[in-house]
């Protein structure tokens, strides 16, 4: 009985994977190609078609200036996924090095690391990048250097008590009695084994990035108008929700199927991987 | 626990010390001059000294520093650069609303994830297994301004049941306006909630002292409520400070989309006029939330489970 049960959770957890990974990949794909395929300029304004509702000529319909929202759902994607990946990458990669060094060396370097990282863990992510995103200026780089500093406190984590567990391991100490120095060491060895809980980890952090993009250019601190993004189209639609709901309501529906797809793979490899695993 | 105690909050020192200076400093190595982004471009060089020197700006930097944080200790953030209104009188009026909406969200998460919880945790077939998947899913997925504006379409403008705008005046005015931002919130933590209560509670479910309990033929509705729900439910009290600290930073999204006049609202505002004065007393506000809910989340641990004190 458990058994079918556990195999067919199992199956269940592969077919969300595989929805999860076809739904991310085809996004990642139509934010790429955009450009080339937007049936009208997402910036080009006609007041003459404004606040339309979905028709053949405009599937979305258009906002309150008459720019096509199928358009501009488009061109969004490309500042929403551009962030939402490249900003938790940032993070990844200096969060792995911080935690890695700290797992790695324990002591004063452990201390000073761990205790920086946990004061910036103890702020919510949001708060966090409103703080950074204000104290830069609202501006695409700021809203990517303030999601990636709310991201890194929660790599560094990770891979500090990942590399703690793997350091234990008799090839660690038979690395050093080697002669192997201690950055070969983090590459060759500790690296390799404890990237999987930190792929899983980023897939799961990618979906908040992207929440977190949407939720700080909405509050108008992240890629700013007329470029559009999903999160500033809800910001424009909001003037004017009686006569053109659809900017907002198409946008918000954009950010909420990226966000389901990344964390549908995220859970599922997770659920494959390893269990045990606190993101 | 006494030590523990004195320890702790003596922690609380450098970090609010380094989270003001942080505060402090972000916004002075900004570009741009406060006083040319208050008056305007084309301001005259003697109106711009006179504003400085009002404030304070032409002062070294270290007097800035000192008076910045004798003032935010002793709790007087001065006043808006923008229209010279005391920032204490607007963070007064605008306090409640925010404390209201959190405290709302969070007993609605709290009311409606606790139930789902168990119930997931308990019965385990396919039904309450695909509910608490889809609702957790959604509930990390759907960003809350978006069921926010959502909702806003559907009962506000459509239905016409609950006020659009504002935070209301009168007691029940502001109950009904209240409604739809803290249902808004309330649903997302209800999410985190559930399933923070259902994995605590399938853990429970497992120990020894549940099987003994079953084993001497106490009815399972006892096992599950006196038996797990009180074991399972330590995890989910100690999680509290995170809810409610996730709370409070969605009340800054979720005002603007009720044009609710909150501290988010306070915040937001300030950083678009440019208004740092505004924007530094909104940090620091924030901030001091975080560092207070962090420590007393860390004593109610220690209350809870002595055995953290030694640690």
């Amino acid at each position: 009985m458990t058994d079918q049960v556990s195999v067919r959770a199992y199956i269940g957890g592969n077919k969300v994977a595989a929805a999860g990974m076809t739904i991310s990949l085809a996004l990642i794909v139509l934010a790429i190609v955009a450009p080339w395929i937007v049936p009208q300029d997402p910036l080009d304004q006609s007041f003459l078609s404004a606040g339309q509702g979905p028709s053949a000529e405009h599937w979305l319909g258009t906002d309150s200036f008459g720019r096509d929202v199928f358009s501009r759902v488009l061109a969004g994607a490309r500042v929403s996924l551009s962030i939402g990946i490249v900003a938790p990458t940032i993070a990844a990669f200096a969060g792995i090095w911080c935690g890695m060094v700290a797992g790695y060396f324990g002591g004063w370097t452990d201390r000073t690391i761990s205790r920086s990282s946990d004061l910036l863990m103890s702020f919510p992510t949001l708060l966090l990048g409103v703080m950074i995103a204000a104290a830069l200026g609202p501006s695409f780089q700021s809203a990517v250097i303030a999601i990636a500093i709310a991201l890194f406190p929660r790599f560094v984590r990770l891979s500090r008590s990942a590399t703690q567990v793997v350091k234990r391991e008799p090839f660690i100490d038979a690395s050093i009695a080697a002669g192997r120095g201690s950055a070969s060491i983090m590459l060759r060895h500790v690296l390799p084994n404890i990237g999987g809980s930190l792929i899983v980890a980023l897939t799961l952090w990618i979906a908040t990035a992207i929440r977190l993009e949407a939720a700080l250019s909405f509050l108008g601190l992240g890629a700013q108008p007329p470029a559009p993004s999903w999160g500033n189209m809800i910001r424009d639609g909001m003037s004017d929700l009686v006569g053109a709901p659809w900017p907002a309501a198409c946008a918000g529906a954009a950010i909420t199927i990226a966000v389901l797809a990344f964390n549908m793979v995220g859970d599922a490899l997770r659920d494959m991987l390893d269990p045990e695993i606190d993101t | 626990m006494i030590a523990y105690i004195a320890r702790r909050l003596l922690e609380v020192v450098p970090t609010v010390l380094l989270v003001l200076t942080l505060v402090f400093l972000a916004l002075r190595v900004l570009p741009g001059d406060p006083a040319v982004a208050a008056l305007g471009e084309f301001a005259t060089p003697a109106a711009i000294e006179t504003f400085r020197h009002k404030l304070g700006l032409d002062q070294p930097m270290w007097r800035q520093y000192l008076a910045f944080l004798s003032q935010a200790v002793m709790g007087d953030f001065g006043q808006s650069m923008v229209n010279g209104t005391p920032i204490n009188a607007l963070l007064a009026r605008s306090l409640p609303y925010t404390m209201e909406l959190a405290a709302a969200a969070l007993l609605f998460g709290m009311v409606v994830g606790v139930p789902l919880g168990v119930w997931t945790a308990t019965k385990r077939d396919g039904a309450a297994d695909g509910i608490a998947r889809i609702f957790a899913l959604l509930g990390f997925s759907l960003p809350d301004f978006y069921l926010g504006v959502l909702l806003l379409l559907a009962f506000s403008l459509h239905l016409d049941w609950f006020p659009m705008l504002g935070g209301g005046e009168t007691f029940w005015d502001r109950m009904h306006h209240l409604v739809l931002p803290a249902i808004t919130l309330g649903l997302v933590m209800a999410a985190f909630i559930m399933r923070l209560t259902r994995s605590s509670m399938l853990e429970v479910l497992r120990r020894d002292y549940v099987r003994t309990a079953r084993g001497k033929g106490v009815a399972e509705r006892w096992v599950i409520f006196k038996h797990a729900l009180r074991n399972a439910l330590i995890p989910v009290t100690t999680g509290m400070g995170i809810y409610l600290l996730t709370t409070l930073s969605g009340t800054i999204t979720v005002e603007l989309v009720f044009s609710r006049p909150g501290l988010g609202q306070l915040l937001i505002g300030g950083i678009s006029a440019r208004d740092y004065t505004m924007v530094q007393a909104g940090l620091v506000v924030f901030a001091f939330f975080v560092v207070v809910v962090n420590l007393l989340t860390d004593l109610l641990c220690a209350a809870i489970d002595p055995r953290i004190t030694l640690r």
